[in-house]
């Protein structure tokens, strides 16, 4: 049969083949690693990608503008939250709407939260595949509390679709400064726990020191972005370079590493938490407690479609909880003031004539969001780096063409240098400390 | 009840009672359910209580196959291969809708369900499934395998 | 350089290659000839302009309506903190554009992407095969001639699920 992949028909006869993925416990999701030894040395490699390509962009051109917020929560999924912000953003950039204050507060807020996650979820998986499992014990411990904070806010611990165009889909929780609280402190204990166990650790420095080198000339040739790129030195961070939302009112710093080996990749990680941790800190002194509601009478909703039929009812509606924080009151400090941007109060749906005609033109196919003609490309900046989206609208419901520029797709291009010319076992760590995520890689 | 059955039904409980409790699983992670497959096997919601906690990665060591998120066309081959390299008796749990039945995805890429591909005895639904989920989904596996009955046509004398 | 003057220079340094200067939603874009863009990208990776990363390239397909995919370059200058987008068209009926294989070192898999999913041909690429779809796998998925829902199982599927 004639061999299909290059590194097969680049192989010395001498040498041996071996496969590494695509199911394999390393390979975070679904990588295939060729690689070509002799003994231990690898000679040469092969990354074959492309096992979870779910079609998300031929998707979303046949899903309106609303519809697909739900695909991009899956594309880097252990950042959700901020593949949302990237999406919406573009799709404000090119509707020109703009958001109110307290809705970009929250986005930071959940924002950092993801970012932490992120780095969280990488050092875990690194460490743990370097043998280390209790770090990762650890960190998904801390992960845990920082989902909680999600969780109580959004609904759900993880692909939330949260962020929506033209703002978020509703308040934070009436708790939500004791559990932001509690998931800071114990995400400083877990780092200081494992700063404590891998930092100076010999075995974990040995793995990491000096492996998987890359110069600064090559990453920016392989248009690396985000923390692999600020391990070679290069302070690029689209928050201070092009700031989105309110970054630019806050104080934090940018880590760099120096030698652009697995250890800085690790080590800026390890630092950008914090820098996270400090900018929740801040936007929670930032955002002001929300007003209460108005007082007065509650009627249950049945009763006020019920009275709706004759008249407007005046009474506030007490709402289900899944809607908990999307009241008509809190709204309107929630999402830009444009019409059919973003869908509207459920009080106005259920009770006026004039509420439900605007959810039918805001959801139905065929209507709805509709950005203007032209493309548009914004970029946010992810837990991997720059996640850039470029979308080429032609005016109707649904976009013509949405590409998602994945940040690790770059980085893991650059696997097969990294690796040539070492030993087997340092694919691993190396691999590990790219944080490659195969809904943001494969799409 | 002859004494035959008496005992081929306590053997039955005893083996399932075994095989239920020491499940050792194969997590083919693919996608976004990795994440609470994660936190499923780690410390607050702890899928070793059960008894399922050990993971083995060879699919020779496996009994259970936990398929965990989407599996594309291009995977399908890779996992019926390592269905296949299975030793009996083995179980499967789709875990998520992806694995269950394509999920939120029907187009080219996306196969649409694994029960397309290899026998399904759990599908455990959810995008993603909340660790609590999960765990239910592994107790329904747990009963299904204390009540599976064996095959003793070759002890009975006919 | 302030941003127009900027533009203004790489327009009078690329010459008659520019057909076309824009700015969309605020974004700089710049269209020019197919068989210009190599040289006119080595020219902006170099100094003064030094747009040292290709953030991205990609493609959009306009066959039906207008005979031609669109190839798009998403720069980025880190000296200058300025994004620059490079568009290019190719005929539909045999798309093919020179490779940046040798400028930038992404540049091999973005074009295998592309060339997966659209089957634009790039001349000089190394190595132009399928990225993301597998071998077997027929037609190019984002091409709007490309129906969504057709699947191309690589092995035998049980239907009566």
């Amino acid at each position: 049969m004639e061999p299909l992949t290059r590194i097969e028909r680049q192989a010395r006869p001498e040498s041996m083949l071996l496969n590494m993925g695509p199911s394999h416990p390393a390979m975070h999701g679904t990588l295939r690693i060729m690689l070509e030894l002799d003994g231990e040395k690898i000679l040469n490699a092969e990354c074959e990608i492309g096992y979870l390509h779910r079609g998300f962009e031929k998707t979303c051109e046949n899903k309106t503008w609303f519809n697909l917020l739900i695909y991009t929560d899956r594309l880097n999924y252990v950042s959700p939250l901020i593949n949302n912000l990237g999406y919406v953003m573009t799709v404000e950039k090119m509707m020109g709407l703009a958001v109110p204050e307290r809705a970009q507060l929250i986005r930071v807020l959940m924002s950092e939260l993801s970012r932490v996650s992120d780095h969280l979820t990488c050092l875990a998986a690194m460490a743990m595949e370097s043998g280390a499992f209790t770090v990762f014990l650890y960190m998904m411990k801390a992960r845990e509390y920082l989902w909680d904070v999600i969780e109580f806010t959004t609904g759900a611990r993880m692909t939330t679709s949260y962020i929506r165009i033209g703002g978020v889909r509703a308040d934070l929780h009436p708790e939500w400064r004791g559990s932001l609280a509690t998931a800071i402190k114990e995400t400083r204990k877990v780092l200081k726990d494992v700063s404590g166990l891998l930092d100076q650790n010999s075995i974990f420095l040995g793995r990491t020191r000096g492996v998987g080198v890359i110069s600064r000339e090559d990453a920016l040739s392989y248009g690396w972005t985000g923390p692999c790129l600020r391990s070679t030195g290069i302070p690029y961070d689209v928050r201070k370079a092009h700031p989105y939302l309110v970054y630019d009112r806050l104080l934090f710093e940018v880590p760099v590493g120096e030698a652009g080996d697995n250890y800085d990749r690790y080590s800026v990680r390890m630092r950008e938490m914090e820098q996270s941790l400090r900018l929740l800190e801040q936007v929670a002194a930032l955002i002001p407690d929300a007003a209460p509601l108005p007082a007065g009478p509650v009627i249950e909703p049945a009763e006020a479609i019920r009275r709706s039929r004759r008249t407007r009812t005046a009474e506030r509606i007490r709402l289900s909880p899944n809607l908990e924080g999307s009241e008509k009151d809190r709204l309107a400090g929630l999402t830009a003031a444009a019409p059919l941007a973003s869908v509207p109060a459920k009080e106005d749906t259920y009770t006026t004539m004039e509420g439900l005609i605007s959810h039918f033109l805001f959801f139905m196919r065929g209507k709805g969001i509709r950005p203007p003609k032209g493309d548009a490309y914004f970029s946010v900046e992810g837990g991997n780096g720059e996640v850039g989206f470029y979308i080429v609208s032609d005016g109707s419901d649904r976009p013509y063409r949405l590409h998602l520029r994945a940040p690790c797709f770059h980085i893991v291009s650059a696997l097969e240098q990294l690796i040539r010319g070492r030993l087997l076992a340092d694919v691993i760590p190396t691999f590990g400390s790219m944080n490659m995520i195969g809904g943001e890689l494969d799409r | 009840m002859s004494g035959f059955d008496l005992l081929t039904t306590r053997l039955e409980s005893a083996l399932g009672w075994g095989r239920k409790f020491s499940l050792f699983h194969y997590p083919f992670i693919t996608a976004c359910c990795g994440m609470e497959y994660m936190s499923t096997a780690c410390a607050h919601f702890d899928i070793d209580r059960f008894g399922a906690g050990l993971t083995r990665f060879s699919p020779r060591q496996a009994d259970l196959l936990l398929v965990v998120g989407t599996i594309t066309h291009k995977l399908a081959p890779v996992l019926k291969t390592v269905y296949d390299q299975m030793l009996e008796p083995k179980w499967v749990i789709a875990f998520g809708a992806c694995s269950v039945s394509g999920g939120i995805y029907q187009n080219y890429a996306v196969v649409q369900g694994i029960d397309r591909i290899i026998p399904v005895d759990v599908y455990i639904p959810g995008c993603p499934p909340r660790p609590e989920m999960v765990l239910d989904g592994l107790l329904k596996l747990q009963d299904k395998i204390q009540h599976q009955k064996q095959d003793w046509r070759w002890a009975r004398k006919t | 350089m302030g941003p127009e003057n900027l533009i203004d220079a790489i327009r009078s340094s690329l010459g008659e290659a520019v057909l076309d200067v824009a700015d969309s939603f605020g974004d700089a874009v710049l269209v020019i000839r197919a068989d210009a863009v190599r040289p006119a990208l080595a020219a902006l990776r170099e100094a003064p302009f030094d747009y040292a990363l290709l953030l991205d390239l990609t493609c959009v397909d306009f066959a039906a309506a207008e005979g031609r995919f669109e190839l798009v370059y998403h720069l980025y200058s880190l000296s200058r903190n300025v994004r620059l987008r490079i568009k290019a068209s190719v005929p539909a009926g045999d798309p093919a554009a020179a490779t940046l294989v040798g400028l930038w070192k992404n540049a091999e898999w973005l074009e295998r992407e592309v060339y997966d999913m659209f089957g634009v041909r790039f001349e000089g690429h190394p190595d132009l095969r399928r990225l993301l779809t597998y071998e077997g796998f027929e037609g190019h998925p984002l091409r709007k001639s490309y129906p969504w829902r057709l699947e191309q199982p690589r092995i035998p599927l049980k239907d009566d699920v």
